[in-house]
């Protein structure tokens, strides 16, 4: 990798780290596990005047248990999310997305906060934690904020995080005891990136799904909740294959996904079909 | 002392501790007192004319050393050679190795900076300004012939480089009213080869002359052709190949940056180095296949194949390099493949566009044959309503027929299609298999099965000299190899072929072992440095063994006949009395006195008592030119389940039955299959190059170019049958290519054998989610009534 010239700095707590961005501009970027970052840098797609490097911050790192929630370090990695007792008792959803992103190099160096700071639609766990309903907790020189996931993606690459915030933490609310999960990836390769993903939550009662929620990778310039499908599932209480596959077809709705090598919009509309259908089939074990 | 043979034997590769390891010695790694480093700024236009460059904005800058245009170097830059000028009016145009007037595709070099420090260097680039007037892009090769189209060179006065028939037997008649005829048009998509290690050069002034290291696949052809393109005398250039990681053909070439590395030390008096970037060699290193195929097949109503015709058109890019005319004309005697005709005719036409200029990819043009006819075959069994493999069957040359000379007037030595389809069907369950599919159909599974077959051939060992003289090659296709025995007895090989991953070292001891009667540990192979191995062709189209190891059977059998006369007059008995097993030469028919190849070494070194007239050496040289080109063939199987709904492929199971003669160490063999189906199955499903309508190449990382992982790829079932070859003495015929020649039709007959029912009778490769789903919409078929029924992942 040959990037642009940039400083570097260290810092061995969020204190510091903060300071060191604090009248930083959009030049000075944070640096976690780099999966995202350093492609940039080797594309020279981005030319950084200086990089905080956020890895030594103990504050970042762990999963707890604080009551209400769970709280995730953002420097999680892919790695960890999949291993950890909390996340797969808790957010079984989280485990299972992170277990499906690229390869185990990028999942051992990769982190929750850096995939959701990045903000890249065909990324796979921020459809998960907006699905999950997280809140992401944010440090900056004005002290802390916390931000439901389902108004911290802005756009393509953009959220509401301003240039010297630090995504310390995300929330999961205890709630999903009774849910089942699957998160349903189609991609080309293993290793390669969603063409469209769907996480889904669901919930059983009387041997019919009484409540669903549906989050939407790579369908839209931001991760997407299918409120359409949710919604037919809940006045529908659908109980078999077919009435989930009924409940599937207003997948697409509201959503505006790209066409690019990998895929044409119009067949993104007919992959999230399908897809949101075997994904609600599976996790509702029916 | 008799030991088992080595070959035959699953010798665990020698080289693999230290390559695996990475600690060896790569082009990149190596670093010099003085090095100074190199970065090319590459045009981002697919066609321009250049106003203006100026790199004096970088002149004086901390760490710059030099920076150049292409015009500073245009005196002494030469033009990148094409070897191959496969007709007599091929349009051969000028390749200066970086741009002059005009550049003709997105990454063309158009200047560089040499600094003391590559970052610097790269830094640099940004600071060259450059002036371009945009021309036209000439990207589709149909339209790029048509009248009046935008030209690539507008000096030419055309966007053909040449056009080569072929023509055998009475077309016509074989096409005629009473035959059945199936046309197709099918695309190559074209490719990039994306060796695991980078593109890497660095030359060094030694003396009067220089040294370059390069991660190339051809240090003897690159040495001569350096000295032709930049007057540099040969004998001052020594070019050695360092462990070098894989080339697939991509490295069999003079490069633009090897020619200017050389020029800038020239010019510099220091060591410098250049190494690639991914996304600078996906857009740079040169690309592979990429033809538009018309392929007509005329058979009997009973299925008896009558004629076979084939149109090309081959997209050349921008210039043509080190053999890029003749890549399609080693396919164009393959398309017959396996099967007998009463005529065939074959017409390519290399076309310029504004791209990367294509040239040998594994395979080189017999992936492009095997692909039409195995499809046309599959194409053709369906019009008759007959099984697949009994059509083949009904067509095939049968092994008692051989040595058989086809259609396309090559000479099939030896082969047996029965054999190893037979071996085939049993390993893969075909009937069963058909039982499924035929049950999925009837269900209407969301999932349907396809089975999938190539009965290939194809041709290596590459290649009789005079056969390259007749199709207008530049140079012979002969091999060498030395043999030096050491005093203690130990043995070291000198190979002129070049591994960059075969696992040469391995196989030429087993060879020599085998041959000299010492054991495998005690010979080690030098390759791939010419002032080590002085001659050699190198390394490509699967034939350093054929060639290169039939070179070290004739040094190993002039050693032991050297030795021989030596051990008479040791054992005091006559050279005809004299037999030689094992490493022990005795007196015919007694067991005592023997003495060994060792003490012989000895002897012969210290020279106190040599026979009159025989000098003080066992050491010996080999050149091997074959006779003829050898055919390796096979069946392979390929089951496939298609999710209907999403398009998904999933290979379910692979059988591969290669016959690649005799096997010298079966575990590489293995390995080389392994490497070749993935490859063949990712141009099947996965990859393809993409440039947009400005000409950019979008697929330029690896995120937007798939490349298969193991991951990806069903658990290959491999076997062989073993027909020895009768044109070298060990019997062996080449496996770098089987597997990717063989897979890729199998794998695509699958999927559109699943598929089929809907109306589909082709998918456009790769074989994605999306191609295949399109297939199935356009074929008007909609496969389920409510979606999501098929298996997750
Ligand atoms: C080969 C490859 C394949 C991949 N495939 C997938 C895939 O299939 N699915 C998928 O979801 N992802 C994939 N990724 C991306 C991967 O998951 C990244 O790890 C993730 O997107 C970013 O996390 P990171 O920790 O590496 O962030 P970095 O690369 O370090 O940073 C990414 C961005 O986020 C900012 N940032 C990071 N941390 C913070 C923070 N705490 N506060 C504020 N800003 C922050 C950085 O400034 C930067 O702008 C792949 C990556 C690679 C290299």
């Amino acid at each position: 990798m040959i990037p642009a010239k940039f400083s570097y700095v260290r810092p061995e707590s969020l204190d510091e780290a903060v300071q060191a961005l604090d009248g930083a501009g959009e030049d000075t970027k944070v640096l976690a596990g780099g999966q995202s970052l350093l492609p940039l840098l080797r594309l020279r797609l981005a030319y950084p005047e200086a990089i905080v490097d956020l890895t030594r911050l103990g504050e970042l790192r762990g999963v707890r248990d604080e009551g209400g929630h769970l709280w995730i370090g953002s420097g999680t990695t892919h790695h960890e999310l999949i291993r950890d007792p909390l996340v797969r008792q808790h957010a079984g959803l989280l485990a299972q997305t992170a277990a499906t992103v690229a390869d185990p190099a990028v999942r051992h160096r990769g982190t929750l906060g850096g995939s959701l700071a990045h903000a890249d639609p065909a990324a796979d766990l921020p459809a998960t934690v907006l699905t999950l309903d997280g809140e992401l907790v944010v440090r900056g020189p004005g002290g802390e904020r916390t931000i439901p996931a389902s108004s911290f993606f802005v756009d393509y690459l953009t959220s509401v995080l301003r240039p010297a915030e630090i995504l310390t933490g995300i929330r999961i609310p205890k709630t999903w005891g009774g849910w089942n999960f699957h998160y349903e990836k189609f991609c080309r390769t293993a290793q390669s990136w969603a063409i469209v993903g769907v996480a889904a939550a669901v919930r059983r009662s009387d041997g019919a799904v009484a409540e669903a929620r549906l989050g939407l990778t790579n369908m839209g310039s931001t991760p997407l909740r299918a409120q359409a499908v949710e919604a037919a599932v809940q006045s529908s209480a659908p109980g078999s294959h077919d009435a989930l596959r009924a409940a599937a077809a207003s997948a697409d709705d509201g959503t505006s996904p790209p066409s690019d090598l990998h895929g044409q919009a119009d067949y993104r509309r007919h992959l999230v079909r399908v897809l949101t259908a075997r994904a609600l089939i599976t996790a509702s074990r029916l | 002392m008799t030991t088992a043979p080595e070959v035959g034997r699953d010798r665990r590769r020698k080289e693999d501790a230290r390559l695996i390891t990475g600690r060896t010695n790569w082009t990149d790694n190596i670093q010099l007192p003085g090095m100074l480093y190199v970065a090319f700024l590459r045009s981002p236009m697919a066609h321009a004319r250049i106003r203006n460059v100026d790199v004096s904005g970088v002149l004086g800058q901390d760490g710059v050393v030099a920076a150049y245009t292409g015009a500073d170097l245009a005196a002494e830059q030469g033009s990148l050679p094409c070897a191959w000028p496969v007709t007599e009016d091929i349009v051969i145009p000028d390749h200066p190795p970086m741009a002059v007037d005009e550049v003709r595709y997105v990454g063309e070099a158009v200047a560089c900076v040499v600094a003391t420090d590559r970052y610097v260097a790269a830094d640099m680039l940004e600071l060259i300004e450059i002036d371009y007037e945009p021309l036209p892009p000439v990207l589709d090769m149909e339209a790029a012939l048509a009248e009046g189209a935008s030209l690539v060179h507008s000096d030419k006065g055309t966007n053909a480089s040449f056009t080569w028939p072929f023509s055998a037997g009475d077309v016509d008649a074989a096409f005629g009213d009473d035959a059945v005829v199936v046309s197709r048009r099918y695309v190559q998509q074209r490719l990039i080869p994306a060796a695991m290690e980078p593109r890497s050069v660095v030359v060094a002034p030694e003396g009067d002359g220089y040294t370059m290291w390069s991660a190339t696949q051809i240090p003897h052809v690159l040495r001569l052709m350096l000295a032709m393109v930049t007057g540099i005398a040969e004998h001052q250039l020594r070019v050695v190949a360092p462990d070098v990681g894989g080339g697939f053909g991509s490295k069999l070439q003079v490069t633009a940056e090897e020619v200017i590395t050389l020029l800038l030390a020239k010019r510099l008096r220091k060591p410098v180095k250049w190494t690639e970037g991914r996304t600078e060699g996906i857009q740079t290193t040169h690309h592979g296949r990429d033809q538009i195929q018309k392929v007509a097949l005329a058979a009997d109503r009973d299925g008896r194949f009558r004629g076979l015709k084939i149109e090309l058109l081959a997209d050349m890019g921008a210039y043509l390099m080190l053999v890029t005319p003749g890549v399609p004309l080693l396919g164009a005697f393959m398309f017959p493949a396996i099967y007998k005709f009463d005529a065939y005719s074959f017409t390519c036409t290399g076309v310029f566009t504004t791209k990367m200029p294509t040239d040998a990819y594994r395979g080189a043009g017999r992936p492009e044959a095997t692909y039409a006819i195995e499809r046309l075959v599959d194409e053709m069994a369906v019009e008759l309503r007959m099984d697949p493999m009994e059509l083949r069957r009904r067509n095939w040359i049968k092994h008692e027929e051989f040595p058989y000379t086809t259609i396309a007037t090559l000479t099939y030595d030896t082969g047996n299609y029965e054999a190893a389809t037979e071996k085939a069907l049993q390993l893969f369950g075909y009937d069963k298999l058909r039982a499924e599919q035929a049950d999925r159909r009837e269900r209407g599974d969301a999932v349907q099965l396809g089975i999938g077959i190539s009965t290939f051939t194809e041709m290596c060992g590459l290649a009789p000299s005079r056969i390259l003289g007749q199709l207008a090659y530049g140079a012979g296709g002969w091999e060498s190899a030395s043999v030096r025995m050491l005093p203690t007895g130990k043995v070291e090989v000198v190979t002129g072929s070049s591994a960059h991953g075969q696992g040469h070292e391995t196989a030429w001891s087993q060879i020599a072992a085998d041959q000299l009667g010492v054991p495998f540990e005690d010979v080690t192979v030098l390759h791939g440095d010419t002032r080590v191995s002085p001659k050699g062709m190198d390394t490509y189209g699967s034939r350093s063994l054929a060639v290169g190891g039939t070179a070290l059977v004739q040094a190993c059998d002039r050693v032991v006949d050297k030795a021989k006369r030596i051990a008479a007059h040791m054992l005091e008995a006559s050279e005809e009395d004299i037999e030689f097993e094992g490493g022990t030469f005795r007196v015919r028919g007694t067991p005592e006195p023997a003495t060994t190849i060792q003490e012989v070494a000895l002897a012969t070194f210290a020279a106190h008592d040599l026979p009159e007239g025989v000098e003080a050496s066992l050491d010996s040289d080999a050149t091997f030119d074959p006779e003829n080109f050898s055919y390796p063939h096979g069946t392979h199987l390929c089951a496939a389940e298609v999710d209907t709904e999403t398009g998904m492929v999933k290979l379910r199971s692979y059988v591969a039955v290669d016959d690649v003669g005799v096997v010298i160490n079966p575990l590489i063999v293995e390995g080389q299959v392994h490497g070749g189906l993935a490859q063949g199955i990712a141009q099947a499903l996965y990859e393809e190059a993409v440039y947009d309508s400005e000409g950019n190449l979008l697929t330029s990382t690896l995120a937007d170019y798939l490349i298969p992982s193991a991951a990806d790829l069903p658990e290959f079932v491999t076997d062989r049958t073993e027909t020895p070859s009768t044109t070298n003495p060990l019997g062996v015929k080449g496996v770098g290519e089987a597997g990717t020649i063989a897979s890729t039709p199998a794998v695509v007959n699958a999927v559109v054998d699943a598929i089929r029912q809907f109306g589909v009778n082709d998918v456009p490769m790769p074989c994605s989610p999306e191609h295949v789903w399109r297939a199935i919409q356009e074929a008007g078929g909609e496969p389920a009534t409510t979606l999501g029924r098929g298996p997750g992942r």
